[in-house]
């Protein structure tokens, strides 16, 4: 492979407290598909840190991998200094209640409503009263910018952006150290997924997050991301600023940041 | 009362308070997160200025805060301000008061769940649900037998719209895949049956008789009746929870806007597959009773294989048989047609799934049963 890019992080190895996540030299495979080779990724602390690459190129697949729903065949994956894939189940659970999680789809609890859904993780971890239970679901609701009728609705009954909405306010319950993404302003309108982004800042800046994010949303990049790092060819292929993917020559990095709505999104972001 | 997980002995939240002349310094400190709300939430409840009391609030000392310990300042001072004390707010971190105004925006309160009334209210409206519940059930249920009647025949006038490969991959799902469980059970009953029978009939010396009552008792009732239950408890649950799932992830509205009818693609394969496999089972559970039956009765009773033919011979004709296995079709109707139907009852939710496939298995072996009566009441009215 010509164009084979050292990813940026690799040059200058950072030192070993700043990467709150650290994948090294991992494979995933299904059945015979190998959908990650060899794949090295950091994430440091408290930034915003964007993954991009085509569909189905393994975005979901590598963030299920690094909170342990997929155990790689080869490589280690390592989270607050640890190495999960190492643990057993119930030290797991210590680090899992550390970090928050929004599926591609929600992944709400259907026999439940959306506020008895946000007070799973707190009945699960924490011993609030109901009362307080209840306050906190209802400021998490409105955090995410659903209107207060919405808590007592099941999942079935929410629109596809009220169930987005719903699954972020369930991963913030916590209020994790990190904070994994799946696509967050998919399925917005445009207002709702710029005020999503201002949410995640907020929330960020104020809680000290680190946020991992699979997105397509090129304002989302331009307006969050610290870093972005772009998944191609079975690896990262390059983690870097936003400035230093424009000056990228591998063809897909190009068409990415540099096609029609890449411009647009540059244009209103400049 | 911090839970067990976390070494927060050392910095846990705390709330002081102190006076200073007619002021009520209250100072906050420590970490205020979730792992501590519960605590916190007590020490703040307990803190009870009287109405009008200046309050100054002095946030120096915390060291962190997330979103719950934020709440918790902030209902505080909407607390206060209530009470008419003003409040001053002083020494909180920048980060701290921008989480702190967080809260105050987001201070909506919403409805945990749909209002359910009061406990008496609600048992008597779950009985009159419940009453009306049957009634409307057997209308939709009617009205699900009239659609699929419908459609059976518009598939027998253009036979091209039979799905065949659907119908043979639910042949083997049904019938075939139940064949081990179908024949051993049977087998095992007729087993019981001989023993148990023989002793009864021993202390009137009439031991012989056991192949009577192996014989009629097998073909005409518990040979097909066993194989209904079973198919019940294992594929009309099935078909529920097939059709619920798909109903859930929206699979069947799909369906419906690419022009299919669900009821022709999903409903009638279940359908004649079922017919078709269940008196193929119900056959096979009669071998296998008699067999059983057989077996125990050379075995512990010495009835000889060829006896046995003989006293079979004399017991049973073959208008037995065919008694028995007329009502499989029937039974097959029925449980089909009852998971199917409970399947598109399922509304969005995965509780959903669990409660109509319970509710199919328990009414399709209660109608397989009801229906059962009746045709002995049939039959002998009949004279058969
Ligand atoms: N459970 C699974 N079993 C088999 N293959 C899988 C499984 N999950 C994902 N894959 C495959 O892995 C590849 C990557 O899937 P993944 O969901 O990670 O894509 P993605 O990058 O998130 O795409 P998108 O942007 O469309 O969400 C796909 O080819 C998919 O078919
Ligand atoms: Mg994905």
């Amino acid at each position: 492979m010509s164009e084979r890019i050292e990813p940026v992080l690799q040059a200058a190895p950072a030192p070993a407290d700043d990467a709150i996540i650290r994948v090294r030299g991992v494979k995933t495979q299904f059945g015979t598909q190998v959908i990650h080779d060899n794949l090295d990724l950091d994430v440091r602390r408290g930034e915003v840190l964007g993954v991009v690459g085509g569909s189905g190129t393994g975005k979901s697949v590598l963030l299920r991998t690094i909170i342990g729903l997929i155990r790689p065949r080869t490589g280690t994956v390592e989270v607050f200094g640890k190495n999960l894939t190492a643990m057993d189940a119930n030290e797991r659970r210590r680090y899992e209640q550390r970090w928050g999680v929004l599926f591609q789809d929600g992944a709400l609890f259907s026999s439940l409503t959306v506020a008895q859904n946000i007070q799973v993780p707190l009945r699960e971890y924490t011993d609030m009263p109901q009362h307080l239970m209840d306050e906190i679901a209802a400021m998490k609701i409105s955090m995410v910018g659903l209107a207060p009728e919405a808590g007592a609705k099941f999942p079935s009954e929410l629109s596809g952006g009220m169930r987005k909405r719903a699954g972020l306010a369930r991963s913030l319950a916590l209020d994790p150290e990190i904070l994994f993404l799946d696509e967050p302003t998919a399925g917005l309108d445009p207002i709702g997924a710029a005020a999503f982004d201002q949410l995640i800042r907020r929330l960020q800046q104020a809680l000290g997050l680190t946020v991992f994010m699979v997105t397509h949303d090129l304002d989302s990049l331009h307006a969050i991301c610290d870093r972005i790092a772009v998944l191609a060819e079975k690896r990262v292929l390059i983690a870097g600023s936003m400035s230093e993917m424009l000056q990228q020559d591998h063809p897909w990095i190009r068409e990415y940041f540099h096609g029609p709505r890449a411009r647009a999104a540059t244009a209103t972001n400049a | 009362m911090p839970s067990g997980h976390m070494d927060v002995s050392v910095n846990q939240g705390w709330l002081r308070r102190t006076q200073e002349g007619d002021a009520l310094v209250l100072t906050a400190g420590g970490r205020w997160l979730v792992e501590q709300s519960a605590a916190l939430d007590v020490m703040v409840r307990d803190v009870a200025p009287e109405k009008g009391r200046p309050v100054r609030l002095d946030l120096a000392g915390i060291e962190a805060m997330d979103t719950a310990g934020a709440w918790l300042i902030y209902r505080l001072l909407r607390t206060l301000g209530e009470l008419g004390c003003r409040a001053e707010t002083v020494g909180a971190r920048p980060e701290f008061a921008a989480l702190i105004e967080q809260a105050s925006v987001n201070d909506n309160p919403c409805e945990i769940a749909p209002p359910s009334g009061n406990a008496l209210m609600r048992m008597i409206a779950r009985i009159g649900d419940s009453t009306l519940m049957v009634f409307s059930e057997a209308r939709s249920f009617l009205g699900f037998f009239g659609l699929v009647l419908i459609t059976l025949a518009r598939g027998l006038r253009h036979p091209s719209r039979l799905r065949l490969t659907p119908i043979v991959f639910h042949v083997e799902q049904v019938g075939l895949n139940a064949l081990p469980i179908v024949a051993l059970l049977s087998f095992l009953i007729g087993v019981v049956l001989a023993y148990q029978g023989a002793d009864q009939l021993r202390r009137f010396g009439a031991e012989v008789f056991v192949v009577n009552l192996i014989a009629v008792s097998t073909l005409r009732e518990i040979g097909i009746l066993l194989t209904a239950i079973i198919v019940a408890g294992r594929s009309g649950s099935a078909f529920t929870a097939q059709i619920g799932s798909m109903n859930v992830n929206e699979e069947v509205d799909a369906m419906r806007t690419l022009g299919m009818d669900p009821i022709e693609v999903l409903v009638l394969p279940r359908l004649m597959a079922l017919i078709i496999s269940l008196p193929l089972l119900g056959f096979v559970a009669d071998m296998m009773g008699l067999f059983g039956g057989g077996l125990m009765a050379w075995l512990a009773l010495g009835i000889a294989p060829d006896l046995f033919i003989e006293r079979l011979n004399d017991a049973v004709s073959v208008s037995s048989f065919w008694t028995g296995i007329i009502k499989a079709p029937f039974f097959a109707l029925l449980i089909a047609l009852v998971g199917c139907h409970e399947g598109f009852q399922v509304k969005g939710s995965a509780e959903s799934v669990g409660q109509m496939t319970t509710r199919s298995v328990v009414e399709s072996i209660f109608l397989v049963l009801i229906a059962d009566a009746l045709f002995s009441i049939f039959f002998a009215v009949i004279g058969i």
